[in-house]
């Protein structure tokens, strides 16, 4: 096992766990500020992919899709909250989860409607395809690499956006203490809208990211989805940071997991069974860590209620 | 308005004489779907233990229904094949007998269960929902890892398993088994609310604190409760399994588990026939909008949603004119 394999496995985590924090912020902002378990988080990721592939198959402008992707995702998510999640901060947990299971049910197969079942192919654009010369003679693909600053810069950027900015500080407000703020004369359902666009935004510039380098389908939300409730469940519920560390620790257990245990199994079984065994046991790696952050801590790292 | 106990009955009733007409019709396909229907009721039933009266809602009892299911296409699988099973220390014969897999089914699930409940009731409320969603996912993953049993193509069992004194080939006789292993359930879970433990139980759930100052654990009334349902579940996934002859991960999936819930809600959280007849209307629906049309989930979706926004005791609340034991 070479050193250039682990680093490139290694920049390969890190780039599924920061395409894993754009959800997982969105979420956990939207826990944290509404009290809102989502589960049609991931029909948003599929929205931006859809929106993406479609503007991408038009135009053949990659910008121009990354553009269409968060749009729609942000106009999708504002028109959900009016419509539907708006009726639902008050509800119990159980009604919160059955009205955003059906909103995927709608969503997928309204998807499915009008795309069809066969996924869609968004391509990388040509000025970012193949690979890269990293210091230490690594070959690595470009795009990947500008996944990891896109999500790096989004993680700078929400920092700034909830730490120095107005609205930032109404966000941090509405999670304290939200009749408060509306006393004081803020719009807090208007703020709710914009914080579940902004969520939303999120989740479909990432489905557009990772659909470029992964194919367009129905139902490709979901998997992601449970993943990023992993992230926020180790992180803690309604943090930001929590969520940052969380996705990379996820990202990192999943690529490496996947890599490193048959690798480690074949040490003391025969090749057959060690791949079998390891690669069964890399499948269950994240659980077996939120199971150990769950034992150690019951919030999760940053979690401050439960 | 009518009384909650007539529409049970009536409800119990109709999953009689349906069947009983399709066969006198001679309409095979009707008990089958009916069958249907009667597993995915027994499912629902456990989990409404744990949702419905301890007011845990576990989004991954999937784990539970793959679980029986799995143990179920294994113990056939080695049976059929010839091959002993090796568990480290032990080596058994599979078996094609139906009381020890829905034995096994049981035990299997209450272990995970135990397993999974200790660790989630860590947790309360959205974590809850959420870890026990990525447990069920835990196992989703493992099972189409795991190539031995097929992986992702999941096993096949050439025969239905038999019950001894009947042929399990017949339809109706195999209806009459899973009609029994319903009404069972019911009875437990009727059984259960009127018991001390269950009326600790459903305080427990309104009102942790109380409980715990009368000197009860209430962490560990929830565990036994999530025990005693994921059990049900367990044995409904083997007798599942047991329908198609086939166990593939999708018993393990995400969607299972918000289905069952859904049955529930369909029907009304905390009723006792709740989740049969969500289960009785799940399948009409889905195989009346099935045949007209490909994207009935988008219906169902729409249903699902006017429930939750406006009728929020589901049709038994509907029909009794009362919201329900709890909201």
């Amino acid at each position: 096992m070479s050193t250039i394999l682990i680093i490139e496995q290694i920049l390969n985590g890190l780039q599924s766990g920061i395409m894993l924090f754009l959800m997982a912020a969105g979420l956990t902002l939207i826990f944290g500020v509404m009290g809102l378990i989502n589960l049609a988080h991931g029909s948003l990721y599929m929205v931006g992919a859809f929106a993406a592939a479609a503007v991408a198959g038009a135009t053949g402008s990659f910008l121009l899709a990354l553009v269409a992707a968060l749009a729609a995702a942000a106009l999708a998510g504002a028109i959900v909250e009016m419509v539907v999640i708006r009726r639902l901060y008050k509800a119990p947990h159980l009604d919160q989860v059955l009205a955003t299971f059906a909103l995927i049910l709608i969503f997928s197969e309204g998807t499915r409607w009008i795309f069809g079942s066969f996924p869609l192919f968004l391509d990388v654009p040509s000025y970012l395809s193949g690979p890269i010369r990293l210091p230490g003679g690594i070959q690595y693909p470009l795009y990947r690499l500008v996944l990891i600053g896109v999500g790096l810069s989004v993680a700078i950027g929400l920092w700034w956006l909830t730490a120095r900015t107005r609205i930032g500080i109404q966000i941090r407000a509405g999670e304290n203490d939200r009749e408060m703020i509306a006393a004081l004369g803020v719009d807090i359902s208007k703020l709710y809208t914009i914080v579940f666009a902004l969520g939303a935004a999120l989740a479909g510039l990432a489905g557009a990211l990772v659909g470029a380098i992964q194919s367009v389908q129905v139902g490709m939300g979901e998997p992601v989805l449970i993943l990023a409730f992993v992230v926020i469940v180790i992180g803690g519920i309604g943090s930001i940071k929590g969520a940052f560390i969380g996705a990379i620790l996820v990202g990192l257990t999943d690529t490496l997991g996947g890599i490193f245990l048959p690798q480690l199994f074949k040490l003391f079984m025969e090749t057959g069974a060690a791949t079998q065994t390891g690669s069964a046991l890399a499948s269950m790696a994240v659980y077996v860590l939120m199971s150990l952050v769950l034992i150690w801590r019951p919030t999760g790292l940053f979690g401050a209620r439960a | 308005m009518i009384r909650e106990s007539y529409i049970n009955w009536i409800v119990l009733a109709g999953f009689l004489v349906v069947p009983l007409w399709a066969l006198s019709a001679d309409e095979p396909f009707t008990i089958t779907l009916a069958t249907r229907a009667v597993l995915l009721a027994l499912a629902a039933v456990g989990l409404n233990i744990a949702l419905g009266i301890g007011g845990l809602v576990s989004l991954g009892h999937a784990a539970f229904f793959g679980l029986g299911g799995y143990a179920m296409g294994i113990l056939a699988h080695h049976a059929q094949t010839f091959t002993p099973l090796e568990l480290g220390m032990f080596t058994i014969a599979g078996t094609k007998s139906m009381p020890i897999i829905w034995l096994t089914a049981i035990i299997v699930s209450a272990l995970a269960a135990f397993v999974i409940g200790l660790l989630s009731l860590r947790t309360t409320g959205v974590y809850f929902i959420m870890i026990t969603l990525a447990f069920g996912q835990m196992f989703f993953f493992f099972s189409i890892s795991w190539s031995a049993y097929g992986g992702e193509d999941g096993l096949s069992i050439y025969v239905r398993n038999g019950f001894p004194g009947l042929n399990t080939l017949v339809p109706i006789q195999f209806f009459g088994l899973c009609f029994t292993a319903l009404c069972a359930a019911l009875f437990v879970h009727w059984k259960l609310r009127k018991s001390p433990f269950g009326l600790a139980l459903n305080a427990a759930r309104q009102s942790p604190a109380r409980v715990e100052t009368v000197g009860l654990n209430p962490v560990r009334l929830k565990l036994l409760a999530f025990v005693i349902s994921g059990a049900i579940t367990g044995l409904a996934g083997a007798l599942f399994a047991d329908l198609n002859r086939f166990v593939s991960p999708t018993m393990f999936s995400w969607q299972l588990s918000g289905e069952l819930i859904v049955l529930i809600i369909i029907g009304g959280v905390g009723r006792l026939m709740g989740p049969v007849i969500g289960a009785a209307l799940f399948v009409t629906l889905e195989h009346f909008l099935g045949a007209f049309t490909d994207f009935w989930h988008v219906w169902l979706g729409v249903i699902l949603l006017l429930i939750v926004l406006f009728a929020r005791g589901g049709v038994v609340g509907i029909l009794t004119g009362k919201a329900g034991p709890h909201v």
